[in-house]
């Protein structure tokens, strides 16, 4: 069934509106399993949206979203879909979430934190929980920090405890909602770091993020929003050094206007 | 002015005063109780997003917060039989009343207690996968508990003090003995004054423990 290549997630005509104001307008888009996708995009241009939209934290206004071949949720009466609680959860435990603000659990240590999913969600023993939990948080260095409760790491440590919770599922795709963006600068490094080593697991995941240099070595292909549509989907280095639009050319120039 | 005090007139009826006492204790015990119990149930329904519960929630809840205890009282205790044939003794009918009244109080502080956890903290739970059920069990509750726990005791407090309505129902709580000694021995000064003190101690003495509950938790929280 994993088959790198294959299509994995596919996005069809997705709307998103909240109240009035359409933010994303009529998305499609086909996830290939082992692609490493970076949305970038003026603030405004619908990216956190989308992804929020692909684990269903947003409920799409309109549109499919097909996971491994399953369309998730029912056509309801009127254009839109129904999704059902428990589908969404299943969903939702297949489709690891990094977000920008960490979230981690503040009342349980860096370890049950990284439990918490395998534990409750998976139905995994405490003691097998707690093996993969350390063998994660070794895995984005904080190893020796398994004790240590959320207020006492650093914004880029905590980071690394969120990841490692994401990755104790062992998602299908991982999902990155511009993980890097509320930490110090001194801090972003570390991040991008444990997020590049996760290249080499094959593993499906989609970034958003305003780091365009980290952008162009990690990703497999970058796609540019604006106004809720796709303007630009290509590989790093067309879209990145000859994009085709000039709004992307404009973007791309406000990031390099002050380079030295 | 040369006023004798004669505490002599209330420790030779003190028997009667801790009696009341006792009973001033129970009854906020259960009220706390059966308050905390429909005060979840109400909290529950105005969180549960569905007009239909939390409506009729919310004005209960209002309408509890906005009407004197007192009145409540007399409803279940002179009320009741009068619109139901239904009598209740004095300590039933106080209990209703109290369990009924703080409930809505009790619902406050739990709503209020569950929406100060941020979303982020309810999004890391739904992106992991939870269910609403877990979610609130593992994730919300146990923060939103530590936030509870002021106003919870605060609220509580209230509750004992206004337990003390129930001597209007005729039941033999601590006013209601005070009374009786007051007859007794015309020293209403120096009864209400002892009175004062009893509850002062009982009061000042669970706010104390509960102080050091609650640093505890933060110690706790905080390591």
């Amino acid at each position: 069934m994993t088959v790198a290549g294959d299509v994995v997630l596919q996005v069809e005509d997705l709307h998103k509106s909240f109240g009035s104001t359409e933010v994303l307008k009529g998305i499609d888009l086909s996830v290939r399993r082992g692609e490493r996708i970076a949305i970038l995009g003026s603030s405004g241009s619908g990216k956190s949206t989308l992804l929020r939209c692909l684990n269903v934290l947003e409920m799409p206004t309109r549109g499919r979203l097909i996971l491994d071949g399953e369309a998730v949720g029912k056509p309801a009466a009127g254009g839109g879909t129904r999704y059902r609680e428990a589908e969404l959860n299943r969903l939702r435990a297949r489709v690891g979430m990094v977000f920008q603000q960490f979230n981690l659990f503040p009342h349980m240590t860096a370890l049950e934190n990284v439990m918490e999913g395998p534990l409750s969600v998976l139905g995994r023993s405490r003691a097998e929980a707690r093996r993969t939990a350390q063998r994660h948080l070794e895995r984005v260095g904080l190893g020796g920090k398994a004790e240590a409760h959320p207020a006492r790491l650093s914004g880029g440590q905590q980071q690394r405890v969120a990841i490692a919770r994401a990755l104790a599922m062992d998602p299908e795709v991982l999902l990155f909602d511009e993980p890097t963006s509320s930490l110090d600068p001194e801090l972003v490094g570390e991040v991008l770091g444990v997020i590049n080593d996760l290249s080499e697991d094959g593993r499906t995941m989609l970034l958003v993020t305003h780091e365009l240099g980290f952008a162009y070595h990690f990703a497999t292909r970058i796609l540019f929003l604006h106004e809720g549509r796709i303007l630009e989907d290509g590989p790093p280095e067309q879209v990145l050094k000859s994009p085709r639009e000039e709004r992307t050319r404009r973007f791309l120039d406000r990031f390099t206007a002050f380079r030295f | 002015m040369g006023y004798v005090w004669d505490f002599f007139a209330v420790a030779r009826n003190a028997d009667i005063l801790l009696a009341g006492l006792g009973q001033t204790l129970l009854l906020s015990v259960c009220g706390i109780a059966v308050g905390v119990a429909i005060g979840g149930v109400l909290a529950a329904m105005r969180l549960s997003g569905r007009r239909t519960l939390s409506w009729p929630a919310l004005a209960f809840t209002e309408f509890y917060r906005n009407t004197p205890p007192l009145v409540h009282f007399f409803w279940f205790f002179y009320g009741l039989p009068m619109a139901f044939g239904l009598t209740l003794p004095p300590f039933a009918a106080a209990l209703a009343a109290l369990g009924v009244q703080s409930a809505a109080f009790f619902a406050e502080v739990f709503r209020g207690g569950i929406l100060s956890v941020e979303t982020g903290q309810w999004e890391a739970g739904r992106a992991l996968g939870m269910g609403r059920a877990r979610l609130m069990r593992r994730i919300i509750l146990p923060q939103a508990a530590r936030r509870m726990a002021a106003p919870f005791v605060e609220r509580s407090f209230e509750l004992v003090k206004t337990t003390t309505l129930a001597a209007a129902l005729a039941f033999h709580e601590t006013i209601y003995s005070a009374m009786v000694i007051v007859t007794q021995t015309y020293r209403p000064l120096e009864v209400y004054t002892v009175v004062a003190g009893l509850f002062f101690i009982v009061l000042f003495s669970a706010s104390q423990v509960a102080e050091w509950l609650e640093a505890r938790g933060r110690r706790a929280g905080a390591r």
